[in-house]
């Protein structure tokens, strides 16, 4: 067979890819191609016509130096000259460069159009072929407009050559892919279906794929298809290995055509022709029969043929699902798969498993082999052959295997890879709370997930378990028990710590007989935490100790004292500051009675949808389906507690839905417990009445703040005295605040002094303040100018305080400066497509932060628009399929860094609820831009 | 080569994290790599790899073949094919890449039929 010899057609274009490779630098390359591109330039410019063959070697240069990397912005033209050449070589070139660098000039595309016209029309199948590709290879609207009529007629025309046809086919369907309003195949449906008789292999290996395309968008017009597709599928298999001739591979009968055929039945359901059904049915016993034989051939290449057709048949017997004889059959033989050397068949054998094992024919075959699967788990050596183990050791548990199942799926975690911890810790808790028949499984389960896995426990996991004690009597006491044991660990994780304060807040007292576990003894148990966890963690753990206060008079006193301790009462976050306050002031001015009443056992939780079941849908992993098909019938006896509970714990309920956070995290929920029993709810207003003056005048107000996040001018705060105005404006990571300091009254302000204070140590914000003048005349107004250089993200924003003597009294007012991270926003504009991409590209858990919240305002579009737009982003149109969703987009510009960020609301104006999802590339900012936009709304 | 729409940038991205997801992986590793939202089947050949990047329900070892199949194609055609024929005759790879693989999916399997039709186009001037 002649070759092609390397100095074979253009030695000008040898010589030049032998200087660039011997170039020794990328400085030497470069400058190489610089001359050459003067040289070419130079050649295109000059006044001498270039002939066909110089013009095809220069071009043909470009292109080269473009795949090397580099910009080419001249030379279509000369490209375009090409194809009118009546030399296949010429012509190949300038098709080539077309398709490689295609150019969205709309007088150089019309030129290429009629170039390609020529060609369609030229009766020559090398030049249609050529025209053909160019036209599948660039697939843009302008060539749809152009061709999408004509090609149709060619593919089906008597006349035409078999090569251009198999071009014709795959041309048109990606014409239909680009632009499918623009193919219209209606008359010529009937005869493409008729291709797959075609006698020519080749020409029906190129046009299944159109029609398997069309089929699955139009089932109907193309449903003849089966019948010829089986009617075909059963020659090949029927034939001996040495029928087929050319398109034998390996001593396989044409592989690539069994599967695209196999492929094209998957888009139908079982056929109803009992004849057709027939034949299939004994195609795909063969199929399996052959799996038996021995191979013909020790070629990996035979047996990756074979096996090839092989999952192709499974995956229809799947999809049919209504065999059982071979679905068992299709179970064993992959079974067999399970323990082969190669690794790919491996894989492929547990992935197709994991569907076999959601079909009620093939679940219990599946199952037998289980314990080859949990050896795949902890023995392969690739991490997606394990992830594969993994998802089906999901799929096929059930009540008998998942205690089994469960602990296989622990122990590895482990040393499980951490890109799939977060979602085997996920797929623990689902089959942990699905399968539990005692509840003290379920949390021991759970607790040791924590113990194991602890960062990779998202909230929902925590959330789910305390919903199941807390509506579940039997295994309140255990929890109890359990958790407390759990927390003797020296170093436990945060997590950990947050069950356990909220469990024994609530159940401590199950355990509190044992002199081992006796109120002090747990109490301090969990203050020894509290040093070494969270803000959000602490103040969980002050509701809880006020909820000891509750159950067990005797801790009062020891934890008055520690509410009262400095490192509470004055903590410098407000949160923690507010709670360390009115629990303070809730123990020794309350009675036991309201005591009891505010702090309640929290009633049951009402049935819903598990929040990690929702979380690992919104995942990947084949698995969830079939869990989520189950789901409905377990759901009655996983959680007893029914609809018992009333009215408080719908109104629980109702809290808990816009934020998970808000129903766990103790007394915030005074404002659901108030509704419910409107007694004591009023008697707690009292008491923070009075409460009221002493608590606030050490805080800080806040309400100004939030006002400010998605708008830079306005009132800040506002008295009988003094009003302050802002004004402001941000550029990159810098900003420029005014404030405008109005004395309402006729009389002046003296000592007025202001300050602006940032409280944490590191700095993470530059603040420069001009001193205003110590006199404010009544009714005068001054101007302060506050310069703001963000260093880092940011959560706490700097401190403004004022004090000054009116009428000789000393008024003192903090606030805080509406700073927020999203003020150094710019805003970003980007199409759909990058939009998505990049969100794809921040999917790991923690780039991601969620709330679901109650809408507190109206739910107008235009106000929400303007929201978001002042929150600093771009808000990007028709990127979210759902013209009801929002999508935005910008990048915090701060010194040390840019951080790019994806935000996506979707309003649900029935419920009047949002979801507000923030992706960014940096954990702090995602969360912190939630927390602030969830409250704009 | 693009069968799906993307900016020059883009292209130059992918190709980076294509290298980079399946260079590392050793031979006792399966030869298909999730990626992005599909999936990547290649194979190795001495220094070179060759990837295909396929929709995630697609059949994996036909695509596999489908590549050894291709190699085999160019073996027959440059005779012992070598990079360097690869990388001096680049724009004849792209005629046989258009005569096996089109618009994303398979034109023709027959090695004889391939090689019969380049070489009549090479004979072609």
């Amino acid at each position: 067979m002649p070759a092609v010899s390397k100095g074979d057609g253009m030695r000008g274009l040898a010589v030049f890819i032998s200087d660039i490779r011997n170039c020794k630098s990328k400085e030497a390359e470069i400058k190489r191609i610089n001359k050459e591109l003067a040289n070419i330039r130079s050649k295109f410019k000059g006044d001498k016509a270039l002939d066909g063959y110089s013009k095809k070697k220069y071009v043909c240069k470009l292109l080269f130096i473009f795949l090397l990397g580099h910009d080419i912005d001249f030379g279509h033209m000369e490209a375009v000259n090409l194809l009118s050449s009546n030399k296949y070589t010429e012509k190949q070139i300038g098709y080539l460069f077309i398709s490689v660098l295609v150019n969205s000039n709309s007088e150089l595309i019309r030129l290429i159009n009629n170039a390609i016209k020529n060609d369609l029309s030229s009766r020559n199948p090398t030049f249609m072929c050529l025209a053909l590709h160019c036209i599948a290879n660039v697939g843009s609207r302008e060539m749809a407009e152009a061709f999408a009529g004509e090609i149709p007629r060619i593919l089906v025309a008597g006349d035409t050559m078999d090569s251009v046809k198999q071009s014709a086919a795959l041309c048109l369907l990606r014409l239909y892919k680009a632009s499918p309003d623009l193919v219209l195949m209606g008359e010529w449906t009937s005869r493409v279906v008729h291709l797959l008789n075609d006698q020519h292999m080749g020409v029906v290996t190129a046009a299944i794929s159109l029609i398997t395309c069309l089929s699955s968008k139009n089932p109907d017009e193309f449903k003849t298809c089966v019948s010829l597709a089986v009617s075909r599928l059963s020659r090949i298999v029927s034939s001996a290995s040495t029928d087929l001739q050319d398109y034998t591979y390996y001593f396989v009968p044409a592989p690539w055509l069994s599967c695209k055929l196999l492929r094209l039945l998957q888009c139908y359901p079982p056929p109803e022709d009992g004849a057709v059904k027939g034949r299939l049915v004994e195609c795909l016993e063969t199929i399996l029969n052959k799996a038996q034989e021995p191979p013909k051939s020790k070629k990996v290449q035979h047996s990756n043929a074979k096996n090839a057709i092989l999952f192709e048949a499974i995956s229809l017997i799947i999809h049919y699902d209504s065999e059982p004889n071979l679905l068992v059959r299709a179970c064993n033989q992959l079974g067999q798969f399970l323990q082969h050397r190669e690794t790919n068949l491996r894989y492929l054998a547990l992935e197709s498993m994991c569907t076999l094992a959601s079909s009620e024919f093939s679940h219990e075959a599946v199952k037998t082999h289980i314990e080859t699967v949990i050896n795949a788990l902890k023995t392969e050596r690739d991490v997606s052959v394990r992830q594969r183990a993994a998802d089906l050791l999901y799929a096929m548990c059930d009540r008998s295997n998942a205690k089994q199942i469960v602990a296989e799926m622990l122990s590895y975690l482990e040393t499980a890879d951490y890109s799939i911890r977060e979602e085997m810790v996920l797929k623990v808790a689902i089959l942990a709370e699905k399968y539990a028949v005692d509840y003290s499984w379920y949390v021991d389960t759970i607790l040791n997930l924590i113990r194991i896995a602890g960062d990779y426990v998202s909230e929902e996991v925590w959330y789910r378990v305390i919903q199941i004690v807390i509506n579940r009597d039997d295994v309140q006491g255990y929890a109890a028990k359990t958790v407390f044991e759990a927390l003797q660990a020296p170093a436990c994780h945060e997590n950990m710590v947050k069950v356990g304060g909220y469990i024994l807040g609530e159940f401590g007292n199950l355990i509190a007989g044992d002199p081992r576990s006796s109120p002090l003894v747990q109490f301090n148990l969990l203050h020894s935490k509290f040093h070494l966890c969270s803000v959000p963690t602490r103040a969980l753990l002050l509701s809880a100790y006020i909820k000891f206060i509750n159950l067990f008079p005797e801790t009062k006193a020891t934890i008055q004292e520690v509410l009262r301790s400095d490192s509470q009462i004055r903590n410098s976050d407000v949160e923690l500051q507010q709670r360390a306050v009115e629990y303070l002031k809730l123990s020794s001015i309350a009675s036991t009675d309201v005591l009891a009443t505010v702090l309640e056992e929290m009633p049951p939780f009402p049935e819903r949808e598990s929040s990690i079941l929702a979380k690992l849908k919104k995942k990947k992993g084949p698995g969830a389906v079939s869990v989520e098909l189950e789901d409905g019938k377990e759901r009655g006896e996983l959680n007893g507690g029914g609809d018992r509970g009333g009215d408080a714990a719908i109104a629980a309920s109702n809290a808990s839905t816009p934020s998970p956070s808000a129903d766990l995290l103790g007394l915030r929920s005074a404002a659901p417990v108030s509704g419910a029993t409107p007694s004591a709810g009023s008697l707690l207003v009292d008491v923070f009445s009075e409460a009221g003056p002493a608590a606030t005048s050490a805080g800080v107000n806040d309400d100004g703040f939030l006002r400010f996040v998605c708008k830079n001018n306005g009132v800040l705060f506002e008295n009988q005295l003094l009003q302050i105005g802002i004004k402001s404006e941000y550029r990159q990571n810098l900003g420029r605040m005014y404030l405008f300091y109005g004395n309402k009254t006729s009389v002046q302000f003296v000592s007025f002094n202001t300050t602006v204070s940032y409280e944490i140590k590191s700095r993470i914000l530059n603040v420069q303040t001009k001193t205003v003048e110590p006199l404010v005349e009544g009714g005068a107004q001054v101007q302060q100018v506050i310069n703001i250089e963000c260093l880092t993200d940011f959560i706490d924003a700097p401190l403004l305080n004022i004090k000054f003597r009116y009428g000789g009294a000393l008024q003192n007012i903090s606030l805080k400066l509406p700073v927020t991270i999203n003020k150094f926003f710019q805003p970003t504009e980007m199409a759909a497509a990058d939009f998505f991409q990049r969100w794809k590209q921040l999917s790991q858990p923690q780039q991601e932060a969620q709330k679901i919240f109650k809408a507190s305002h109206g739910m107008d579009t235009e106000v929400l628009k303007a929201k978001l737009l002042g929150l600093g982003t771009a808000l990007l149109e028709n990127v979210d399929p759902n013209p009801e969703n929002y999508v935005c987009a910008g990048v915090i510009q701060t010194k040390a860094q840019q951080v790019g960020c994806l935000l996506r609301l979707e309003p649900n104006a029935q419920a009047q609820m949002y979801r507000l999802t923030l992706r960014s590339s940096k954990d702090t900012v995602s969360q912190r831009v939630c927390d602030l936009l969830a409250e704009q709304f | 080569k693009w069968y799906m729409q993307f900016d020059d940038d883009e292209k130059q991205k992918l190709i980076e994290e294509v290298h980079a997801v399946v260079t590392v992986r050793d031979a006792k590793h399966t030869n298909f790599v999730e990626f992005r939202n599909f999936k990547i089947i290649y194979r190795r050949y001495a220094g070179l790899y060759f990837c295909i990047c396929v929709d995630v329900t697609d059949n994996n070892l036909a695509y596999l073949e489908g590549i050894h199949n291709f190699v085999e194609v160019l073996n027959e055609y440059f005779h012992n094919v070598c990079e360097l024929d690869l990388v001096f005759n680049f724009y004849k790879v792209y005629t046989v890449v258009d005569e096996m693989f089109l618009a994303g999916e398979i034109r023709e399997t027959s090695q004889t039929k391939v090689l019969k039709q380049l070489l009549m186009l090479q004979s072609l001037e």
